[in-house]
């Protein structure tokens, strides 16, 4: 546990993303809050749409202009809210203080120029230093992802290199800048799976020697048991449930959290038939009054469908906070709370 | 700058001969380069002291003389005109000519067009309603028409010539690299840049530019000879360089009328046009195929 005086690398409280759309003022991110520890890990899961890459791209303010805003809350890093920073001040901390590895490394990289040049730029752009010395930090750089024989290889062009490398690449270039909090965004779905293996290895290598911080966005509950130490289930543009890995895994408070595991089909049991969420997630511009996951809902009462569920924490029993919006959860064992 | 290999940064000493120079140079398309340099570059830049006769002023006596093989004498290699002008001596003149207006008005076109580009692909909005906008009128409009038009007003001259080119030849860069940005800013590098801090004068200089040159330069190499077209059009027509400064499409104009009997004062300017055009297209292709790092030996 944490002392109240340590500072997290980066809170994120009440934040809520708008989108302009032609069919109304849609909230994509609507009041989520979480926030990791300096070396932590923090998953977000949920479905495509429920707004975890908004919510990412939101903390470096770089939701789509002019039709996305952020309309309040705070981004907290180090404490420094980067949502009252001018956009000049904002460049310095992309890439320099939170990076982030996008999801697709055929296409993260320049065709056009070598990969050294990338990292060199990357770095360059956040260093003042002279060209032999970035080519250094460069070099340096892709051996910290483990790229073999960096010296010879910067020279290679994105095309001469396999998907694997190319994403170690990216990596290189997010971290060359040692960010003290790294966003990654689906960064393994596009590598196969003993490539996303050593991927995830690498990551969890780098962040021990490193400290860093790390938000992970995925959708794959064995990369999450994997990687992270708290997670955020997202549903609907809102984190439905919040906690620590092993709180989420054994005991999940939300049906949907509780329906997302069931999806995963266990190795060990003889299943017929893979287990699916009934329906689809609702659409922004047509969100169900109360619980959003109601419509989709085993456990859904009559009061679900017309008042949003209260917060519910968990007693504190078990380290960190672990807590869930559903009426379905019961006193004692789960106390209201608004936090 | 990306072709300069980091290696040599890492080298404590830059003794290190770059590796791909003779190769790259191997690899140059040698006829259609051999035909334009000494089709264009030589007379253009020696056309002053290699011409054996005066461009301008003929001498009646040696009017209409056929070239060497057909009759004539080596000292008017490919013949005289009604005025008694050395062909070789216009056209090699004429060469002058048509590299400097391809060169000001391809630049002129060029630059003004891939910036107006870049900005209406990558910004989108209301700059690039204006900018396209502005495109269709100008495409809409005839080029010889507003050639005809400027050389009326303005009276043709050279530097009338490069605007019409510049004219019509911007609009062409501005839809090719605004079609191209469109396509090269929804790519993840330039999210990644983004992410990573970059400016959008940065990601527009460093990552989209880069991208769209090929587009650019074939698109430049190209036009050199749709610009010589132009060029010879218009002089054909009267409403490009004035008389009696030489210009290939000037010459095939003067010898319209003496075809049937002296066929060469058209001929030879028609050809030196033909060859030019033909390997400036070459070359363009080659340099395509030399810019696509994906079609570079591994």
């Amino acid at each position: 546990m944490r002392s109240p005086s340590e500072r997290p690398a980066l809170e994120v409280r009440d934040l809520e993303t708008r989108i302009d759309t032609k069919l109304g003022l849609i909230k994509a991110v609507d009041g989520v809050s979480f926030s990791v520890d300096h070396g932590e890990t923090l998953g977000i899961v949920g479905e495509s749409g429920s707004g975890k890459s908004i919510t990412a791209l939101s903390i470096l303010r770089l939701v789509p202009k002019p039709a996305a805003y952020i309309a309040r809350g705070q981004v907290l890093l180090d404490g420094e809210d980067l949502l009252e920073k001018s956009e000049n001040e904002m460049r310095k901390v992309r890439g320099k203080r939170i990076s982030m590895v996008l999801q697709d490394p055929q296409t993260s990289l320049n065709p056009v120029f070598s990969i050294g040049f990338q990292v060199v730029e990357a770095i360059g752009m956040h260093a003042d230093a002279p060209r032999k010395t970035l080519v250094r930090r460069a070099v340096e750089a892709l051996r910290r992802v483990r790229v073999a024989d960096p010296e010879r290889r910067v020279d290679d062009f994105p095309h001469q290199m396999s998907g694997g490398m190319k994403q170690r690449v990216v990596g290189a270039i997010a971290l060359g800048s040692f960010p003290s909090v790294l966003i990654a965004d689906e960064p393994t779905t596009a590598l196969d799976v003993t490539i996303q293996a050593q991927y995830l290895r690498l990551l969890k290598d780098i962040q021990q020697e490193t400290g860093l911080s790390i938000i992970f966005i995925t959708h794959d509950f064995g990369v999450v048991a994997r990687m992270c130490d708290k997670v955020a289930v997202m549903y609907a543009g809102r984190v439905v449930e919040y906690g620590p890995v092993r709180e989420i895994f054994n005991s999940p408070a939300h049906p949907y959290t509780k329906a997302l595991l069931n999806s995963v089909p266990a190795v060990e049991e003889d299943v017929d038939r893979l287990y699916s969420i009934r329906g689809q997630p609702p659409a922004f511009w047509d969100m169900p009054e109360g619980c959003r996951f109601e419509p989709r809902c085993d456990v859904a009462m009559e009061r679900c469908k017309t008042e949003y569920p209260a917060r519910f924490a968990k007693a504190p029993t078990g380290s960190g906070s672990h807590y869930a919006d559903c009426w379905a959860l019961e006193e004692p064992e789960w106390i209201p709370s608004r936090s | 700058m990306a072709d300069a290999p980091l290696t040599a940064d890492l080298a404590d000493d830059d003794t290190g001969r770059k590796p791909g120079f003779w190769r790259g140079l191997r690899r140059l398309p040698l006829i259609p380069m051999f035909v334009l340099v000494v089709l264009l570059i030589i007379p253009a830049l020696s056309a002053d002291w290699l011409a054996p006769h005066d461009p301008i002023r003929g001498s009646i006596p040696d009017r209409l003389k056929p070239p060497v093989f057909f009759g004539g004498t080596w000292e008017f290699a490919l013949g005289t005109d009604r005025l008694g002008r050395d062909i070789l001596s216009r056209i090699m003149h004429g060469a002058k000519v048509s590299l400097s207006i391809s060169i000001a008005g391809i630049l002129a076109g060029g630059v003004l067009g891939t910036a107006l580009g870049l900005i209406a692909g990558y910004f989108r909005g209301l700059a690039d309603a204006i900018i396209m906008r502005l495109v269709d009128i100008t495409m809409a409009l005839p080029s010889i028409l507003l050639a005809l038009v400027l050389a009326v007003t303005v009276g043709p001259s050279f530097q009338t010539i490069i605007v019409v080119v510049t004219f019509v030849l911007w609009a062409l860069y501005a839809r090719q690299v605004r079609g191209e940005v469109l396509s090269i800013r929804e790519r993840d590098f330039v999210a990644r840049a983004r992410v990573a801090g970059a400016s959008d004068l940065r990601i527009i200089v460093r990552h989209i530019l880069p991208n769209a040159a090929n587009t650019i330069i074939v698109l430049a190499t190209l036009q050199v000879g749709s610009v010589i077209l132009l060029e010879a059009g218009l002089s054909f027509l009267g409403v490009g360089i004035p008389r009696p400064t030489p210009a290939w499409g000037l010459m095939v104009a003067d010898g319209r009328q003496l075809i049937v009997s002296a066929w060469w004062i058209a001929f030879f300017p028609g050809l030196a046009i033909t060859l030019t055009v033909f390997a400036l297209n070459l070359l363009g292709d080659w340099m395509r195929d030399r810019l696509d790092p994906r079609l570079k030996e591994v």
